[in-house]
């Protein structure tokens, strides 16, 4: 994980997740409806990846998001979802 | 995945007002992607509201922004059309205030044709002001001021709006969330009245007097409420009760009204009046 300001970011080879921790609510809405279930809530309630291998890049985390605190990005040179 | 839609947004201003997991938020995402699907230059679009929860969406977004008065974004939107008929004009009400003190100038908004997009937020309560039911509460929920619950009937919003002269109507939800953004984005391309209600939560005060506690829990309720047209037309009367139909309802082609406007304009500079 990396940090830049308030932004954490979670990576690997296929897919970059970056969660907002200042906009953040912990709602619970990006972990209940993720399909995979990539994501898990930290002591705060709000969402990191324990299983970031497993998401296929839906999208649906990010599209849900009442806060714009989450968004999912294809790794540079991969094709966007 | 991740589109530039903080291009959108007065990010100064965030993070915003609403509650965790509000529905409101979901809706402005919705809105915006929609927006940045189409390409439309943000000087180009006013976006209009009146007051409420939901009504606060207008401080949020970087495009020409009015947050006026309780029940009146369609009047002032209307002015703002027939002033400027090349601006791109989104109303974004809530429940009550489109269909309770705004609810006239709604069916009036509708019957003129006038080429707006009526974004209603319906959470099905008074957000903002503490859990009053609205005109759209469901008979037999409960709100602050329905405590042994409501014997309203409510309003069906997509079939008012279809009587009233609409040329485009469609219901979906925050839950639903990528064909919400294809409603969106018809009802942004029509020319005419369009009207996009969408069924939202708010954990505060709808869920709290209706035993759901949390976002999750209400997004779970309207998806699990929600039905598709075509599953709804083999429903008894029984099995619709306390569901509702999703989907486009209406998507006609008739006279608009700033055209309309415009040629009255072009007669009357003509004398040709009451020949
Ligand atoms: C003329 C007038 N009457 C009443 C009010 C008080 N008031 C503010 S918001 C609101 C209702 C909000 O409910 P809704 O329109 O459904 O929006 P929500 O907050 O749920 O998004 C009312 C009655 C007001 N501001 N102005
Ligand atoms: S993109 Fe889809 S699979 Fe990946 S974390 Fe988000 S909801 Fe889960
Ligand atoms: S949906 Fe958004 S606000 Fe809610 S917990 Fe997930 S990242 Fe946070
Ligand atoms: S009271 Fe309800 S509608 Fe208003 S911000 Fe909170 S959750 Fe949203």
């Amino acid at each position: 994980m990396e940090k830049e300001g308030s932004k954490e970011i979670y990576q690997n080879n296929s897919v970059k997740i970056t969660v907002d921790k200042e906009w953040c609510k912990a709602c619970g809405i990006c972990l209940e409806f993720c399909p995979q279930k990539v994501l898990a809530a930290d002591e705060g309630g709000k969402p990191y990846p324990v299983n970031l291998s497993a998401c296929t890049r839906c999208g649906l985390c990010e599209l849900r998001c009442p806060d714009f605190a989450i968004t999912v990005e294809g790794v540079e040179g991969k094709k966007d979802v | 995945m991740k589109r530039d839609i903080e291009y959108y947004l007065r990010r100064e201003a965030f993070p915003h007002i609403w509650c965790a997991g509000c529905g409101n938020g979901i809706v402005l995402g919705a809105i915006l992607r929609a927006i940045d699907d189409l390409q439309w230059d943000k000087n180009e679009i006013a976006m209009i509201s009146g007051i409420g929860c939901s009504s606060r969406i207008t401080g949020y977004v970087d495009f020409c922004t009015m947050n006026t008065t309780h029940g009146r974004a369609l009047p002032f939107a209307t002015g703002i059309k027939m002033a400027n008929p090349e601006m791109k004009v989104i109303v974004v009400m809530g429940d009550g205030d489109c269909s309770a003190i705004g609810g006239n100038h709604f069916i009036h908004a509708a019957r003129r044709n006038i080429d707006l997009t009526a974004i209603i937020v319906n959470n099905m309560i008074y957000g903002m002001t503490g859990g009053q039911y609205s005109p759209l509460t469901p008979s037999g929920r409960f709100g602050t001021t329905a405590p042994y619950g409501n014997i309203d009937q409510s309003f069906d919003l997509v079939k008012l709006a279809t009587a009233a002269g609409a040329s485009y109507v469609a219901r979906g939800t925050v839950y639903h969330i990528r064909p919400l953004i294809s409603l969106i984005k018809k009802a942004f391309n029509k020319k005419g009245f369009s009207v996009v209600e969408i069924i939202s939560d708010c954990p505060i005060s709808y869920g709290k007097m209706n035993r759901m506690q949390s976002a999750p829990e209400m997004l779970k309720w309207i998806r699990d409420s929600a039905v598709s047209s075509k599953v709804w037309e083999n429903l008894s009367e029984e099995e619709k009760k306390d569901k509702y139909v999703i989907g486009e309802f209406l998507d006609v082609e008739k006279p608009e009204y700033t055209e309309l406007y415009a040629m009255v304009v072009e007669r009357a500079q003509k004398l040709e009046v009451g020949k």
